[in-house]
């Protein structure tokens, strides 16, 4: 707790109370009285009160790993440490066959290629459980998947492909969130339409000549969905990060990044050449001491004050399944003339009444936020990325944006997708259905967290986010749990070190508006299997069942007290 | 003796303790005090404290003014306004409403518009759809992937091949992947932006040596082994790495591979190839700069190319041993933390490496149409191509610069704007002119804009008519142009002779093309 850190303080709640994970401030839960009782009553149940900044309930969740789990973790890791050493030293002396690739004869003398730990790990930890990745599939990674099944002999050293194919797998782990993810249907004919017209490439730059009629159309498409004056679309996700954030900030500039950003606006950050500092998750007090430190105080030795700050946040976070506390950054942001660089990879399209993103979710301006980035990979069922904002922002990334002057331009039936799909959503193409998808969204992501918690799994994050991350913790039990269901017939990602801190790994839900109601029923029938079978079930709260609260204020004005 | 004496000398002490007077005792004892405190407490300030109160932070949050987050730019910024392309961009082109024919995009082989590789791709979009909706490692990864991996590994002839769902990523996260903090890059002078950016993203130790010259390489990688003789302990952690590109995209040439080799064993430094401009050009398979030059595969070791110039479909890949290669699937940023390629351009690709693999012989027409085209390109007064004649990118500079960058874009935009009113698309080459500093090959940073070509032969001599003895090129002062080139300007036009194109000029049976002869 640091006092005098703006305002509100952020308590770090107690143990018992069960908000926090590994003993570090998650967030600023500020327990209200009612949920300080409702705890009390053995419930968990978070509140959080930000001077009216919030429309709605902003419920999450990070329970603390219990001590027992934590010191069997390390236990366990100890033990595979162990084991590697052991295994290193039998491949050493040849007692152990030697299974992995090795440098060409001729090169021997060269100074290694790889650094020892890195692959100390990949070969006896993660070698172990590799079977759970990268699984191909070969069907449209809709609600149900085919999944190519494929065999190891040598301890999953390298696969052997049996040519059976395992049918209709629940797909749990593709980021399909509004179920776009088709080969039927209008954006399938109308991508195959201009895919006969165009081809498929472009064979060249924006800048130069590969800036087809249908970029524009997307962009200007792109600007009105989104609510801001432009846009601008990219070919690929991580390189709009990372190629556009360089365009924007540089030497002399602040960036603000939360700690657990992803990769691409990390290495954006890095690529733009301004100092980077961090702030504690979703925390704002964090990113407000930061805020205030770096105006009064300047840049560290020449002592001249920043030229500009960039706060960058994402929507949702992939790993943690939570939202950011956007009203709060906003506030934050307009108070210390910041600027705010929102990346939508997971939230557009996902959260919010109209699937505009969290800002919609919040029902906030989107004004509000400079930098409005997101991709089409994942609500829209296609590839590639886009930022929007103010004309002068684009005008200036048209210009300026590494990708648009150096990088192929986006697919021309990658693009059709977008648009058909984007359409949709907005209710353009006269149906319903995009809001229906929408809606199914919402309600799968309420029913499926909260059928989890009572069932006593510790779920992180948010309970509007269709990211699900279920907490495994043991190494063992990643390759376990990835296992198992896949037997039921269920695919799953399971996510460990150094995608996680190393005592967290996970299993991660992506929900779709594709799963029906028995898809997910079967699904949790299993995951309680399964939870019973490896002892998953670590939560040490009762839950009690929530009633599937509305979208309205009512039950705001009950929480806020 | 002593201590009886030492003794008497202590009794005495007490005893004028007690005779002395009182105001001497505590004075005494205030002095004690005084001197303790002295000892005890901190050392005088030189100056006051400086902290801010609660008040003054709020004044200064007050009046601290950021600057905009982007700066202005001029309506006329000549990067502004895109053209506008309607319609496909293969052979003929639709630019802003005016149809050309397209000598602007790296089509090289002519298969954006292949019936095969349209179909191909349709089928697989039909089974698919669109977007894959994951990275590799979450369900992202499909059986055409798989295949198009194996399918470039066998076409390179290497033991595995890795692909990535963009060209430009493919580079900037090899390289990171591999070289780290402390490590050694060495690099030309004249690498792309993808391969500067993932030097940056390394974060190692860059030294730049002047383009495709190898003795000035050689200097540097014996300056390196001095250096590392005198701290073998360092020399023993530290890689060291070549990073060159097969045929270079800002200069056109040729990198001097065999000699590359050579100095790879004498000085144990790793080669890494970027072929995104040579793969599907150079050789008699199209397997690149290697090809070209009969090296083994294995001298190289890694090679990466996109697929978005040859190939025309979108993403990139890097291939070699799976010793090397591999490492990528975990360490490969836009590998694993980017969604894959979508399966229906992975097919695309797989078709177009079929129609490569059948039909050697278009290796062969392009290479004897850039020879053509590069003659043919010879008379053009103000204007000097740049590059090899076997390259399928030209880049046409201005003999005479005007002395200012400026105004050399604009003179080139006019060349670009008049050959478009004669219905060949040309364009300038765009470069950041800020950024591509980091790596400042010099003679890019000054005038150096090129115009690109595509499409093969008769664009090119419809150019040398546009800009022929009757060109609009003002007179310059005359530099010459290799020996001062940071004062020149330079338009680059790259050539692209494209399979369609190809017949079109063995058998001009296009109409607007046959106009051209």
């Amino acid at each position: 707790m640091r006092p005098g850190l703006g305002g509100c303080c952020c308590r770090r709640p107690v143990r018992a109370n069960g908000c926090v994970a590994n003993g570090e401030v998650r967030n600023g839960y500020v327990r209200s009285s009612a949920a300080a009782a409702a705890a009390a009553a053995g419930q968990i149940h978070h509140v959080t009160q930000n001077g009216g900044l919030y429309k709605r309930p902003f419920n999450e969740a990070f329970e603390e790993t219990p001590m027992l789990v934590a010191v069997l973790t390390y236990v366990g890791y100890g033990v595979l440490t162990l084991f590697g050493y052991l295994r290193d030293f039998l491949r050493h002396w040849r007692i152990e066959k030697c299974h992995h690739a090795t440098e060409r004869k001729e090169q021997q003398d060269f100074v290694s290629l790889y650094q020892d730990f890195e692959n100390f790990y990949t070969r006896n930890l993660y070698m172990r459980i590799r079977d759970n990745w990268n699984r191909p599939i070969c069907s449209v990674p809709g609600a149900r998947v085919d999944i190519m099944e494929r065999q190891s002999h040598d301890y999953n050293w390298s696969f052997k492909y049996t040519g059976n194919i395992i049918k209709g797998v629940i797909n749990m782990g593709s980021y399909n969130y509004l179920g776009f993810a088709r080969n039927t249907g209008s954006c399938q004919e109308a991508a195959a339409k201009v895919l006969e017209e165009y081809g498929v490439g472009v064979c060249s730059t924006r800048q130069e000549i590969g800036n087809l009629d249908k970029h524009e159309e997307l962009e200007k498409l792109v600007a009105s969905f989104l609510g801001v004056e432009a846009a601008m679309a990219y070919g690929m996700g991580f390189a709009t990060n990372s190629m556009n954030i360089p365009a924007l900030v540089g030497k002399g500039c602040l960036i603000l990044s939360d700690e657990l950003n992803h990769a691409s606006l990390v290495l954006g950050a890095r690529l733009s050449g301004a100092t980077i500092r961090i702030f504690k998750h979703n925390n704002m007090q964090s990113l407000e001491k930061l805020l205030k430190d770096a105006i009064v105080y300047g840049q560290p030795r020449t002592r001249r004050p920043w030229k500009k700050i960039l706060i960058l946040v994402e929507g949702i976070y992939s790993m943690e399944g939570s939202i950011v506390r956007l009203p709060e950054v906003i506030a934050l942001k307009k108070k210390y003339k910041a600027y705010l660089y929102l990346d939508e990879a997971h939230s557009i399209g996902a959260l919010g009444p109209t699937g505009r993103g969290v800002v919609d979710y919040f029902g906030l301006d989107p004004e509000d936020v400079d930098v409005m980035m997101g991709t089409f990979t994942k609500s829209f069922g296609a590839s590639g990325g886009y930022i929007g904002g103010k004309k002068e922002l684009i005008d200036y990334l048209r210009t300026h944006s590494h990708s648009a002057v150096y990088a192929t331009s986006l697919s021309p039936p990658v693009v059709e997708q977008i648009v058909t799909s984007m359409k949709c959503i907005m209710g353009q193409d006269g149906t319903t259905l995009g809001k229906e998808c929408i809606q199914q969204l919402a309600e799968n992501t309420r029913y499926f967290r909260r059928r989890l918690k009572e069932m006593g799994f510790i779920i992180y994050g948010n309970e509007d986010s269709p990211v699900v991350p279920l907490m495994l913790y043991m190494p063992a039990k990643i390759g376990a749990f990835g296992r198992e269901m896949l037997k039921r017939n269920i695919g799953v990602v399971v996510v460990g070190f150094p995608a996680t801190p190393i005592i967290e790994s996970r299993a991660r839900f992506c929900l779709s508006a594709a799963h029906t109601k028995e898809i997910l029923d079967t699904a949790l029938k299993e995951i309680d299997e399964v939870g019973d079978l490896l002892q998953l079930k670590y939560s040490r709260h009762r839950l009690v069942p929530l009633l599937d609260r509305p979208f309205d204020e009512t039950t705001y004005e009950e929480t806020e007290d | 003796m002593a201590t009886a004496a030492e003794q008497w000398v202590l009794v005495e002490m007490v005893q004028a303790l007690y005779e002395a007077p009182a105001y001497h005792l505590i004075l005494e004892g205030i002095l004690i005090l005084w001197i303790i405190r002295l000892l005890f407490s901190k050392t005088y300030k030189l100056q006051e404290r400086s902290d801010l109160t609660v008040k003054e932070k709020e004044e200064l949050i007050e009046e601290w003014q950021p600057e905009p987050l982007v700066p202005p730019i001029s309506k006329d910024h000549p990067a502004l306004n895109y053209n506008v392309v309607s319609g496909p961009p293969s052979h003929n082109i639709v630019v802003n409403g005016k149809k050309c024919v397209n000598f602007a995009s790296f089509n090289f082989l002519g298969l954006l518009d292949n019936p095969r590789v349209k179909a191909a791709a349709l089928a697989s979009l039909k089974k698919y759809g669109v977007g894959t909706c994951g990275p590799r490692g979450f369900y992202g990864t499909f059986d055409v992937h798989l295949d198009l991996e194996d399918r470039l590994a066998k076409f390179m002839k290497t033991e595995e091949a890795i692909i990535y769902s963009y060209g430009f990523a493919t580079i900037a996260s090899a390289i990171p992947a591999y070289s780290k903090r402390g490590d050694i890059v060495f690099v030309d002078r004249a690498a792309c932006f993808a391969i500067q950016k993932g030097l940056q993203a390394s974060r190692s130790d860059i030294k730049l040596f002047q383009h495709n010259d190898m003795a000035d390489l050689e200097r540097l990688l014996k300056e390196q082994e001095m250096e590392d003789q005198k701290n073998p302990r360092k020399a023993r952690v530290t890689r060291r790495f070549i990073v060159v590109e097969g045929l270079y995209m800002n200069t056109g040439t040729i990198c001097p591979l065999p000699e590359l080799v050579k100095l790879k064993y004498k000085y144990k430094a790793r080669i890494f190839l970027e072929e995104s401009l040579s793969f599907g050009v150079l050789g008699e398979h199209g397997r690149g700069v290697t090809e070209h030059f009969g090296i083994s595969i294995d001298d190289i070791d890694l090679i990466s190319a996109n697929m978005e110039n040859s190939l025309a479909s979108i993403g990139g890949f890097c291939c070699g041993r799976s010793f090397v290669i591999d490492h990528q699937r975990l360490s490969g940023q836009g590998y694993c933390f980017s969604a894959s390629l979508p399966p229906l351009l992975a097919a695309a690709a797989i078709e177009a490496l079929n129609i490569m693999e059948e039909n050697p012989g278009i290796f062969l027409v392009l290479k004897e149409k850039c020879a053509r085209i590069h003659k043919a390109l010879q008379g053009i007064s103000g204007l000097k191509v740049v590059g090899e004649s076997l390259s399928p990118a030209f880049h046409l500079q201005l003999t005479d610069s005007t002395g200012s960058r400026d105004k050399d874009v604009k003179l080139l935009q006019e060349i670009v704007n008049h050959c478009m009113d004669r219905s060949i698309a040309l364009t300038q080459a765009r470069y950041l002119e800020k950024e591509e500093k980091c790596l400042p090959p010099p003679r890019r940073r000054t005038g150096e804009s090129r115009a690109h070509d595509q499409g093969g032969g008769p664009g090119c001599a419809a150019l040398g008519r546009v800009l022929g003895p009757g060109g609009r090129l003002p007179r310059g002062t005359r530099t010459g142009l290799w020996s001062l080139p940071c004062d020149l300007g330079e338009a680059c036009v790259y050539l692209q002779g494209g399979h369609r194109a190809a017949w079109v000029w063995t058998a001009p049976n296009h109409e607007e093309d046959a106009g051209y002869f």
